[in-house]
């Protein structure tokens, strides 16, 4: 059986299996609006590996961090939608 | 083919917008040539920095009054210009570049510039970012930044708003000494006077230009708005771009409207290649973290190159060329082509129809530049 650990994402609590990209975790947390590109519009993931930039986030006061190249860890603070 | 044109210029950056634009507005009908798009070779790959220099009494004029009619034309700029007065702020590392900066506030104050000396404290609170270790600063209020490409584009379609015509996506394969163009189809296109302002491409067109090809590095970041407030350039600059011979690195960061960073610079002759030298870029960025610690952990979103047009006394090459008095030139602006791109398009159409202008031009003039001190690559 898989360990779990416990993130926050926008202030709510999440806990996923250890092991679990972080891009995964927010869809499945139901984030849409990953980032907001210059002009305003939502941004979600796009090519899941790490090129697009699309995916960014907020971790642990650290803009634009690709949550697809990233992966969940133990009190992680994560912000979406900046 | 009758002519049909008072000015052909050759080359749509921004210093060729600026004279088509001035041109036009003093009643000149202007033909404005590009092989490419509007500001799609220095113009587009410059920081766009308005800033006024003073590394001679020339350049502090020719930029004193390029910054005055930007800030004049300021509130007339749409909004992606991205026009601000962030102001520039020179830093000083050691002891010897803070009694620079105490030579140079009045040398900037007796331009009527505003300028102002910070000490370490001020400094800090203005740029909380920056090495604690740095000792001052120049504070040069009214600078200002933009959007290079969007304000070459405004300047043509004022330019087209008093009548001038511009067509890209046409070489120019010659230029007549009897002011006339031969296109890349073979044609020809016939005009009172052709102004060469083809920035590093203008030597392949007109003989005894003596500009050569500075290659630049420059990186921009994702958005941290707030982490720049000014244009930051350390004053160690004033060193090392005065270096002709060697590569050399200057910590030099630039705070865009998306709260985007640029960072700079490089300058590097005798690579006319359009790739990174990662050693150089290395170098660029190791300076950029001196100054500012933290900009290591910030993410990159690209890395590009880019060519000034250098001339060997850095001063731009405005008015007559020695060939003919119908090929005229505007050229040579090295890293200083947005800053004084208005002031060379000024100065371009006072001389045509012959107003006097604000400032002396002789310095500029390409008269200037004898056979003996061309440069023979």
């Amino acid at each position: 059986m898989s360990k779990h650990l416990t993130l926050s994402v926008n202030g709510r609590s999440l806990t996923v299996p250890e092991g679990t990209v972080l891009a995964v975790a927010l869809a499945e947390a139901g984030v849409t609006q990953f980032r907001r590109s210059v002009k305003g519009q939502a941004r979600g993931p796009l090519c899941g590996m790490g090129i697009c930039f699309e995916c960014s986030v907020t971790i642990d006061g650290k803009l634009h961090q690709r949550s697809c190249q990233t992966l969940c860890q133990e009190g992680m603070e994560v912000t979406t939608d900046e | 083919m009758s002519t049909t044109y008072d000015v052909i210029i050759v080359g749509a950056g921004i210093v060729g917008c600026a004279c088509a634009h001035q041109c036009s507005q003093a009643g000149l009908k202007v033909l404005i040539l590009d092989q490419g798009p509007v500001g799609g070779q220095s113009t587009g790959a410059g920081m766009g920095h308005i800033v006024t220099m003073d590394d001679s009494p020339d350049q502090l004029a020719l930029t004193h009054y390029a910054r005055r009619l930007w800030l004049e034309l300021a509130e007339d700029l749409p909004a992606h210009v991205e026009f601000q007065r962030c102001g520039t702020l020179w830093v000083a590392a050691d002891a010897e570049e803070l009694d620079a900066v105490k030579r140079k506030v009045s040398v900037y104050q007796s331009a009527g510039s505003k300028a102002q000396v910070l000490d370490a404290r001020t400094l800090h609170e203005e740029e909380p970012h920056l090495n604690p270790a740095m000792l001052g600063g120049l504070l040069i209020p009214e600078d200002a930044v933009l959007y290079p490409p969007n304000a070459a584009r405004y300047l043509v379609d004022r330019a087209r708003s008093f009548g001038a015509e511009l067509r890209t996506g046409v070489a120019v394969r010659q230029i007549g000494d009897k002011g006339s163009v031969t296109l890349g189809d073979g044609s020809s296109v016939e005009a009172g006077l052709i102004l060469n302002a083809a920035g590093c491409g203008a030597p392949a067109l007109t003989p005894h230009v003596p500009v050569r090809p500075r290659k630049g590095h420059l990186v921009v970041t994702h958005r941290y708005p707030g982490f720049v407030r000014h244009q930051m350039i350390e004053l160690g600059y004033l060193k090392s771009a005065h270096s002709v011979s060697s590569d050399s690195v200057a910590f030099n960061v630039q705070p865009r409207a998306t709260g985007q960073i640029l960072i700079g610079s490089s300058r590097q002759y005798g690579d006319d290649s359009q790739t990174i030298h990662h050693g150089l870029l290395s170098r660029m960025m190791a300076q950029a973290c001196h100054y500012m610690p933290e900009i290591g952990a910030l993410s990159v979103t690209r890395t590009w190159v880019g060519f000034r047009p250098a001339t060997p006394d850095k001063r731009p090459l405005i008015g007559p060329s020695l060939v003919s008095d119908k090929v005229w030139l505007a050229t040579g602006h090295e890293g200083l082509g947005i800053a004084t791109s208005l002031a060379t398009g000024r100065l371009v159409a006072d001389m045509i129809v012959g107003r006097t202008p604000e400032i002396p031009i002789a310095p500029y003039s390409p008269a200037r530049v004898t056979q003996e001190n061309v440069v023979h690559e």
